[in-house]
């Protein structure tokens, strides 16, 4: 029902908010944007979705610049948090000590993944607020190599390796209509985890967004795919270890996909030269999928439910019984910037 | 080799149990280390581990036979009723077959993640040479995810993730003739998923003499199944249930392409026994029992073997308790009356598995014509003598799948109800 009401309203969303330039909201956020806060809720108990972008992030068809993909990363870090300097922002996030995780997603190779300029930027500001040990992982070595990070094991400093070296528990974690192993690098390496999605499409599931971003974190994502994957979707984000764990999302638009994906399809991107901060992973998807049927409405492409592929979990990541988030617009203040 | 990895063999779980003197000849017998080190349980790797990093996968990997492809590299795969529509760099739902720029390929071609040498009857396969024993292999993987699945550890996980063996066809057949098995059989997982590799190990193994079995669910296209019945002599299927809602929500599958399979390979003519786990309130109801046995009987013929077995708590669904135990819990709609030769709904064979009625045994029941067939365990069977089968069946002819092993100098045929 939440998801109906969300798709009436979409056009209003998207014109209110995406297209009409920067909504920044002042103020200084509550003090539920802490560590342990649950949601980054703006005042009113909105879910908070940060949109930083920048047209003049790469030229011509160039990778993004490290300074550039570092500026707006603080741009959207200190609007999230409502912070004047990055340190400030990133202190809102990680506590010195902590083994942080960054999951990234290398599925699809360099053409759309998440960017190396954006996670040597990440790197940077946790080890400048005094984390000192970082693991960067997703599913395979392959697929982290395949996008140019180098496999570091170790036992401490920035390590990257996926699960396939670290291996999964030996006990199923279980919740609703799933049942896996999950990763060690989540359960037992990791203090916290920021989630490094992309924006992309996806063939099956509509979006992969900061939801779906963590099937990289089970043994079995093959299973979860059937009915768009509803209510698979939800359900492994409601695994303890992954629910309790992930302290923000960033999702990385700089270059984005809008139909053909998870494959990268170079006729289908665009670059959208943004990150998307939030700490609801449901808000960030909406606000991700309204981006995608936006750029497919101008590429006059069907919307992803007439082609049966409107990500309808996030109405199921939304429901009472999953309370991952929102995607009612209603509840999301999109600040864009 | 890294089979003798005691992490592996910690985390093993004894669930395939021989008898102490097939153990000890089997044990004896096995020339790979490896096997030994399983201790009479099927060897099993340990699913939670990671792969050495160094492993090469090259070795595993084939092109997919059952597969068309689609515009913009996207293949879909014609292997299983499912057909997953995959993108590049994407899995199937099996999670062992790969679309890699637009081809698709297997992953576990002589990737054996287990391999044990069994009674056959623990297939279960009752008539189907009997008494012997079947060289039995599995790759990972499987194209449906039951909830009760009793092997999941294997079944249910990517072949990257579990520690295998490259044994490529003929090796499987040398190996299954060097541990004096009459049979292979392809079993634990889902064989359908590594059709590939189970087709061109049967073929081998007939040009060796050998018989080849296969244990599935039964979830896979007809054209599929029609290469895999021209290489093997006899299939079990896993029949889950006889309702599409317990094949929908406990299964993860569908039950009309199953029933469709088996009937195909009735008509294909080879032999085919049937198996139903039955689960406590999910699929035991009275009515599907009955349209289970009728739908068996008319779809098949009533001389085709229905075994029942029971669940224990397992996978997903560690909430319900075991299958209760008692001869008197057979299905009431296959139990015999008393003086009659067939169940009430004319089944020849319907086989309750597992019923304990003493410490250490296991019994099989037939409430069938040779209800006389009471075994217990697998290798303690106490098997009908040739004659009193062939008369209590009434067949009129012989057929030597049906060759009774009776030990290694006595073979005798036995009734014949296959199609030959």
């Amino acid at each position: 029902m939440l998801l109906k009401s969300a798709i009436t309203t979409r056009r209003v969303f998207l014109r209110s908010n995406l297209g009409m330039g920067a909504v920044f909201m002042a103020g200084r956020a509550s003090g539920s944007d802490s560590i342990l806060g649950p949601q980054g809720t703006a005042p009113g108990g909105k879910s908070r979705v940060v949109v930083a972008r920048d047209e003049k992030l790469r030229v011509g068809n160039s990778s993004p610049s490290q300074d550039g993909i570092l500026k707006i990363l603080d741009r959207a870090l200190q609007t999230f948090f409502d912070r004047d300097q990055p340190i400030e922002a990133w202190k809102q996030l990680v506590r010195p000590g902590e083994v942080v995780g960054l999951k990234v997603n290398c599925l699809a190779g360099r053409g759309i993944s998440t960017n190396r300029q954006l996670v040597e930027g990440i790197c940077e500001r946790l080890q400048q607020v005094g984390v000192r040990s970082i693991v960067i992982w997703d599913r395979l070595n392959a697929d982290l190599e395949s996008v140019g990070f180098k496999i570091i094991e170790g036992n401490a400093g920035i390590r990257c390796f996926g699960n396939d070296f670290a291996g999964y528990e030996q006990e199923l974690a279980v919740y609703g209509s799933v049942g896996s192993l999950l990763s060690t690098t989540l359960t037992r390496i990791c203090d916290a985890v920021i989630n490094l999605p992309v924006l992309k499409d996806h063939g099956i599931t509509g979006i992969t967004g900061a939801l779906k971003n963590m099937f990289g974190a089970i043994h079995n994502p093959n299973k979860y795919h059937l009915n768009v994957g509803d209510p698979y979707v939800a359900d492994v984000n409601m695994l303890p270890a992954v629910r309790q764990k992930i302290r923000l999302s960033i999702c990385d638009a700089t270059t984005a996909q809008y139909e053909g994906g998870p494959s990268f399809m170079p006729q289908w991107t665009w670059p959208y030269n943004g990150l998307i901060v939030a700490r609801d992973p449901v808000a960030m998807d909406y606000t991700c999928w309204q981006i995608i049927e936006r750029k497919r409405a101008e590429k006059g492409l069907e919307p992803l439910s007439r082609v049966k592929r409107a990500p309808v979990y996030l109405s199921t990541a939304a429901d009472s019984r999953h309370q991952l988030g929102t995607c009612d617009p209603n509840k999301i203040q999109l600040v864009e910037t | 080799m890294k089979f003798h990895d005691p992490q592996a063999m910690k985390l093993e779980r004894p669930c395939f149990d021989l008898g102490d003197v097939d153990r000890r000849i089997f044990l004896k017998s096995m020339s790979l280390p490896c096997l030994a080190v399983a201790c009479g349980a099927a060897w099993r790797a340990a699913p939670a581990e990671a792969s050495p990093a160094a492993e090469s996968d090259a070795q595993y990997v084939v092109e997919a036979r059952f597969y068309e492809k689609l515009p913009f590299k996207k293949i879909k795969c014609k292997l299983c009723p499912r057909e997953c529509v995959i993108d590049d760099h994407e899995r199937g739902y099996c999670g062992v077959r790969e679309n890699r720029g637009g081809t698709y390929y297997s992953l576990v071609y002589s990737r054996v993640v287990s391999m044990n040498v069994d009674p056959i009857e623990k297939k279960p396969l009752f008539h189907f040479l009997p008494g012997s024993n079947a060289f039995s292999i599995a790759t990972a993987g499987c194209n449906v995810n039951c909830k009760m699945c009793q092997n999941w550890q294997i079944s249910q996980v990517r072949p990257e993730q579990i520690k295998a063996t490259y044994m490529p066809p003929e090796q499987v057949a040398k190996q299954a003739a060097l541990h004096a098995c009459p049979v292979i059989a392809y079993t634990y997982s889902e064989p359908v998923v590594f059709s590939e590799f189970m087709i061109d190990a049967a073929a081998a193994g007939r040009a060796a003499g050998l018989r080849s079995v296969v244990v599935t669910g039964g979830f896979v296209q007809t054209e599929a199944l029609k290469k895999i019945c021209s290489t093997v002599d006899a299939i079990k299927v896993d029949l889950k249930g006889y309702s599409q809602k317990f094949y929908k929500e406990v299964v993860n599958g569908e039950l009309k392409p199953v029933l469709d399979a088996i009937v195909n390979i009735r008509k294909l003519g080879v032999w085919t026994e049937i198996v139903c786990l039955v689960v406590p309130t999910l699929n035991d109801s009275e009515e599907e029992f009955k349209g289970l046995a009728q739908w068996v009987k008319t779809e098949l013929g009533p001389d085709v073997p229905l075994h029942f077995s029971l669940f224990h708590p397992e996978y997903l669904l560690t909430n319900l308790p075991p299958t209760p135990i008692s001869t008197s819990s057979a299905p009431r709609p296959l139990q015999m009356p008393k003086g009659s030769t067939t169940s009430t709904l004319g089944m020849y064979r319907a086989i309750l598995r597992k019923v304990p009625t003493a410490p250490n045994a296991t019994r099989y029941w037939s409430g069938a014509a040779d209800s006389s067939l009471w075994r217990s365990g697998l290798r303690k069977a106490s098997v009908p003598t040739a004659k009193s089968r062939f008369q209590a069946s009434g067949a009129e002819k012989f057929c030597d799948r049906h060759l009774l092993n009776l030990g290694p100098d006595v073979q005798t045929k036995v009734r014949c109800v296959c199609q030959d």
